[in-house]
């Protein structure tokens, strides 16, 4: 009898664990478009260079910065997962949509910040940049446009929810 | 270097390097043998031995040779010595292994020593990671990394400096051993993040800048070394000050009522 008690108190606890999903997904998203960008450009492509002579000063500290916090952000988000799924509170719109919102954040800033101003480096070397600068920063909108609008879908998701209860 | 200087390191360095294994493992069989203790897990012996060999690699035999005149050897060996040794070692648990051994009325003077203002300065997550971080950006963007080739008392302090900071950078971060002066999660893993930053920020400082009397050819392979070898032996150390978190917030079960 308890533990069927217990399931019932922890299915709603995506709720009260709201901001956790929020965040967990923009941390591991984060930390994924960073993973990415580390395997697929600069080990598997050879697009992205480690160090281009052209970099000031502050890009390779945001460079670093950005570098470290990836790894906490990969690994700190996955453990804030685990953490939700046994508590019954894993909520997959929201975290999905704080997924797209921080994967988004990060390449815009990437590429435009980091790739323009502080030129860490370029997204590919000896071709014309501009279509690959428009691809990556329009995609990098469209998942911040995307994820925001899930996170407002799942908060009326909530409200609704909640709605029926006050209702009944 | 001469071959006399490299006979004196090894024996500096080989020979204390065994005495720590032996000693480890007598005190292993010694407390095993106590029935009130519980076994002490085989796999923190296999840590401990592991730790303290690769950190030999680093300072004793043919890599320790070659790294005096190629900088890519002279990176493995750091990796070694001042990041995956240190983990190996600090995951053995020792402290609690020496505490256990000692009896009481020395154990007591012990843990009063550890709880000391002295230790906890040096391993105050910001301390370790000055000493850390801060010791290698002086050794490779001064001067100090050719001086370390011709002096055979610098030789001998860096190394023992780089083992050191780190073993108190990984201590200072994770919580293995006993821990009296502690920090929150998050406070740790700030300084954590900015502690790696500086290591990938001079990765590939290194990597734009050699240090005297390194080739550029060398310095890249060994920067890029640098930063991703660091990011391997780091993502374990965050698996686990994560994982610690992961286990310290675990919801309480509730207790049944009814029955």
């Amino acid at each position: 009898m308890t533990t069927i008690h217990n399931t019932q108190v922890h299915s709603d606890n995506r709720a009260a664990f709201a901001r956790r999903n929020l965040w967990s997904g923009i941390l591991f998203g984060l930390g994924f478009v960073a993973f990415l960008d580390e395997t697929l450009f600069h080990q598997l492509l050879h697009w992205h260079k480690f160090y281009d002579k052209s970099t000031v000063a502050v890009g390779l500290i945001s460079d670093g910065l950005f570098h470290a916090f990836s790894w906490f952000a990969t690994v700190g988000g996955l453990f804030l997962v685990g953490d939700l799924r046994r508590r019954n509170a894993l909520w997959h719109k929201m975290w999905w949509g704080g997924k797209l919102l921080g994967a988004g954040a990060f390449q815009l800033y990437d590429g435009t910040i980091q790739h323009k101003i502080m030129r860490i480096h370029q997204i590919r070397y000896n071709v014309d940049i501009l279509p690959y600068d428009l691809v990556w920063n329009i995609s990098a909108a469209i998942m911040i446009l995307f994820g925001i609008g899930l996170v407002i879908s799942a908060r009326r998701d909530e409200r609704g929810r909640k709605g029926t209860f006050s209702n009944a | 270097m001469h071959d006399v200087h490299f006979l004196l390191t090894d024996l500096l360095f080989g020979v204390p390097a065994m005495i720590a294994v032996g000693l480890y493992i007598v005190a292993v069989v010694i407390t095993n043998r106590r029935g009130r203790l519980r076994k002490w897990p085989w796999l923190r012996t296999v840590s401990f031995v592991a730790g303290v060999l690769f950190a030999s690699i680093a300072l004793v035999g043919p890599l320790s040779r070659q790294s005096y005149t190629d900088f890519t050897a002279h990176m493995v060996g750091h990796l070694l010595l001042g990041m995956l040794s240190p983990l190996l070692i600090a995951l053995a648990a020792p402290m609690t292994l020496i505490l256990r051994t000692l009896n009481v009325h020395l154990a007591r003077k012990l843990s009063l020593l550890l709880q000391s203002s002295f230790i906890g300065f040096f391993t105050h997550p910001v301390t370790a990671s000055v000493l850390n971080i801060g010791g290698l950006w002086v050794l490779y963007t001064t001067n100090l990394y050719s001086a370390m080739h011709s002096s055979l008392l610098l030789h001998i302090i860096i190394h023992i400096h780089v083992f050191l900071a780190g073993y108190l950078f990984t201590i200072s971060l994770v919580y293995i051993d006993p821990v009296f002066h502690r920090f929150s999660y998050t406070y740790r893993t700030v300084v954590f993040i900015l502690a790696l930053a500086g290591h990938g920020i001079l990765s590939k400082f290194i990597y734009a800048y050699p240090p005297a009397g390194v080739i550029e050819e060398q310095s890249r392979i060994g920067a890029m070394l640098m930063y991703y070898g660091g990011d391997a032996v780091d993502l374990l150390l965050i698996f686990i000050l994560f994982k610690h978190w992961y286990q310290s917030v675990r919801p309480r079960k509730l207790v049944s009522t009814g029955i």
